[in-house]
């Protein structure tokens, strides 16, 4: 952070920040190529790589066919020639097409060849809900790449992380799967859908430099600091608890992991030994879902800090669903309810 | 009136164990036949190329046809001719050691020895190759160190993958030999991507993609023609029809009634149909492809006809399922004998050259399994360090990997 300071900054939007992000490594680095459907000409659906395709060519930025399995595919062999690739899934509901070349290719790369192969790409996924996305436009699939050995899994949460973090995921040298909460794109969202949105300009992870930095991967942020409660979330749950820990009136430890695989376990355990309070949130459902791992990490470091049972709020075990959404968007409330429980009634 | 039911439709080979295979669904045509189109063809005009079949040796061993202008030079030939000679001593050796549980799996390439090798023959040192399984030839015609792939296949102390791969899914970049995957066609859209970073860096390289028959069913390789269309890209696509897929007749892949290099046709890309046995045939659709590709005028698509003459593994038994005397029945031959044959008219090989060469290749093979069962085999237990099982998972092992490692006592 101290380095923040001294560098010139704007605000920007998460969509401003990313592009700024792609735009910077793409002017450092030759070997860097952008492609995806509609990331060209048109700039992205969602207006990420807007600018790009004109400013450094098409052979630099280009739109891609419909096929994931060709647009990840591609990319591996491009990494293997000795380009840095950093692609675009439309959306993560629809990666999974491409997921032999992720899960079977570019996560094992390295491991099978004994380094003389190496995946070194960003796949780059619009996910979450919130936005009435329904079924295909709103999963959370965190927890298919953290099961899998050799895949780094990236989630920001603000303007200022998303640039850091997607220009660590570029830079290094392992397949990193980078999440991007749509939700988040234009401002935070504390989930009280019934509020107008507050612009990322009002919000102080909205500052961002506009030349190049880093924010680390495997390294969590505590993004609130309180003292009776540990909470591990990510995306746009950090804003739903920082809401609902203000409604239920409690100090809670808002750690928003960043990189959700491979993690920062001593940031996590720290605050838990502290507290010994815990609880793990995210949209994506619950069983098998990424706050299992969480759950059992705690346990397994923390069980004779523990006061009370690691809670879990997250979405349901049901596919995500349109009309619905309020109700199954683990929101302020049911958020609220669990922290009291933590805290209190243990 | 009543409408007749529905029928479902399966195909079947025509011929099984016990019975004779009818090999007229091959859609074969003379040596000579086929037209020899300039680099430039537009794809479409390749459509008789797809459905026809390039041959260049004839019934006496005599190359004929435009196919045969600008042949390789007779040291290329005898290379070619010696590199198959040498892989098929290597996969009879292998697969003795395999019985004797040196090691757990083999894999021989048999009767498809021309393909990998007249192809590798045609490109220059740099193209990167993009293999499946079955073109160790590759490998072998370039001279790479057989002990090296014995060190491999026994995943000894000496493995280059570190016994992390099963036997024969080599990795060889200094070679330009792509890391094998069990995954199947995985590697065509790979290959397409790499042939498109060479056209984005300006580069002069060019790429080359493998998969059998059975393979091209998967929806990798469509996406790779789409793609290698799509941005013209710098690449040889390989299809090698051997006719079968494990048990499973090329006629369940999409082969019946049809060439499976159609549907590059159909896809936009120049198309070739070749006779996998015929070497010569083999080098000169491969450069052509290859001159292609370097001239920025696309990607080719080639199926090779040929046949699967062994098993498909070690695990795998044909006659349950073939005619045991089917590759003896198979019209396009053995590519060895045709070749040998074609040099011996040509008065730059001879039976005696052959067989020497034969005996050659047996000591080196023998020498070489000899060097290699010296780090160890499957069988002896002497493997690369259990400590190497958590490298490489990452550039640098995260934390739970450490913890993991030290949970191993390793």
């Amino acid at each position: 952070m101290a380095e923040k300071t001294k560098l010139k900054t704007r605000p920007m939007t998460m969509i401003q920040a990313l592009r700024s992000a792609m735009d910077i490594m793409l002017e450092r680095d030759d070997d860097i190529v952008i492609f995806g459907q509609d990331v060209g000409y048109f700039g992205g659906v969602f207006r990420c790589t807007e600018g790009l395709q004109a400013k450094y060519g098409s052979s630099r930025v280009f739109d891609a066919p419909i096929s994931e399995s060709g647009i990840v595919g591609a990319a591996i062999g491009m990494g293997a020639y000795g380009l840095r690739p950093v692609v675009e899934i439309q959306f993560a509901d629809y990666f999974y097409p491409a997921t032999d070349q992720i899960f079977s290719e570019a996560a094992r790369l390295r491991y099978r060849s004994a380094g003389g192969y190496t995946a070194p790409l960003t796949i780059r996924m619009p996910c979450g809900g919130g936005i009435f996305g329904g079924q295909t436009h709103s999963q959370s699939p965190e927890a298919l790449f953290t099961h899998v050995a050799g895949l780094r899994t990236v989630m920001p949460s603000n303007p200022y992380d998303a640039k850091g973090l997607l220009i660590s995921s570029i830079e290094n040298d392992d397949p990193v799967i980078f999440l991007e909460p749509k939700r988040l794109y234009n401002g935070p969202f504390d989930g009280h859908h019934d509020q107008p949105v507050v612009p990322w300009s009002k919000h102080p992870q909205g500052n961002v430099p506009e030349g190049y930095y880093t924010v680390p991967l495997d390294s969590a942020a505590l993004y609130r600091e309180g003292g009776e409660l540990t909470v591990i979330t990510y995306g746009t749950m950090v804003y739903v608890a920082e809401v609902a820990a203000r409604e239920a009136g409690i100090e809670a430890d808002i750690i928003d992991l960043r990189s959700i695989w491979p993690l920062d376990l001593e940031t996590i355990l720290a605050s838990v030994r502290k507290t010994g309070r815990c609880v793990v949130l995210h949209e994506a459902t619950r069983t098998s879902g990424f706050g299992a791992e969480l759950v059992a990490l705690v346990q397994e470091h923390c069980f004779y800090h523990l006061e009370a049972p690691i809670e879990r709020v997250t979405g349901w075990d049901t596919p995500y669903p349109h009309s619905h959404e309020w109700a199954y968007f683990p929101g302020p409330k049911r958020v609220a309810e669990a922290f009291k429980r933590a805290v209190r009634e243990a | 009136m009543r409408q007749k039911p529905l029928a479902f439709y399966v195909p079947e080979p025509s011929g099984r164990p016990g019975h004779a295979t009818d090999f007229s669904y091959l859609r074969l045509q003379p040596a000579g036949a086929a037209p020899k189109p300039p680099i430039d063809v537009p794809p479409y005009d390749t459509r008789d190329l797809a459905m026809g079949l390039i041959r260049v040796l004839d019934e006496h061993d005599e190359a004929v046809g435009p196919w045969a202008e600008d042949p390789p030079d007779d040291e290329l030939l005898r290379k070619g001719l010696q590199a198959m000679i040498r892989t098929r001593i290597f996969d009879a050796r292998v697969l003795i050691a395999q019985r004797q549980k040196k090691t757990s799996f083999y894999m021989q390439s048999l009767g498809e020895e021309a393909i990998c090798i007249g192809q590798v023959l045609a490109m220059r040192d740099g193209d990167m190759h993009f293999p499946s399984y079955r073109q160790q030839g590759l490998l072998i015609a370039r001279d790479y160190p057989l002990v090296e792939m014995l060190c491999q296949i026994f995943s000894n102390d000496k493995d280059p993958l570190k016994g992390r791969q099963l036997p024969v899914l080599y990795s060889v970049p200094e070679m330009g030999f792509f890391t094998l995957s069990g995954n199947l066609a995985t590697q065509f859209p790979q290959a397409v991507g790499w042939a498109m970073a060479s056209a984005i860096k300006g580069d002069t390289r060019i790429a080359a993609a493998w998969i059998g028959d059975g393979a091209t069913a998967e929806s990798d390789y469509q996406t790779a023609l789409t793609f290698a269309h799509v941005y013209r890209a710098p690449v040889i696509l390989n299809i090698i029809n051997n006719q079968w897929a494990i048990s499973t007749f090329q006629g369940v892949a999409g082969g019946e009634g049809i060439t499976l290099a159609a549907r590059g046709i159909g896809t936009g890309l120049a198309s070739l149909r070749v006779d996998g046995n015929d070497f010569l045939a083999v080098y000169a659709a491969s450069k052509w492809a290859a001159d292609r590709a370097r001239n920025n005028h696309g990607a080719t698509l080639i199926e090779w006809v040929s046949y699967r003459a062994g098993p498909h593994s070690t695990s795998d038994d044909p006659s349950k399922y073939r005619p045991a005397d089917d590759w003896a029945r198979f019209p396009l031959g053995d590519p060895i004998t045709r070749l040998k044959q074609h040099m011996i008219r040509r008065g730059i090989w001879s039976e005696q050259e052959h067989q020497a060469t034969q005996k050659a290749c047996e000591a080196e093979v023998v020498a070489a399994q000899k060097a290699a069962e010296s780090h160890g085999t499957l069988a002896s237990g002497r493997t690369s360090s259990v400590a190497t099982m958590f490298e490489d998972v990452y550039k640098d092992m995260p934390a739970h990997l450490r913890r993991q490692r030290q949970q191993l006592g390793v």
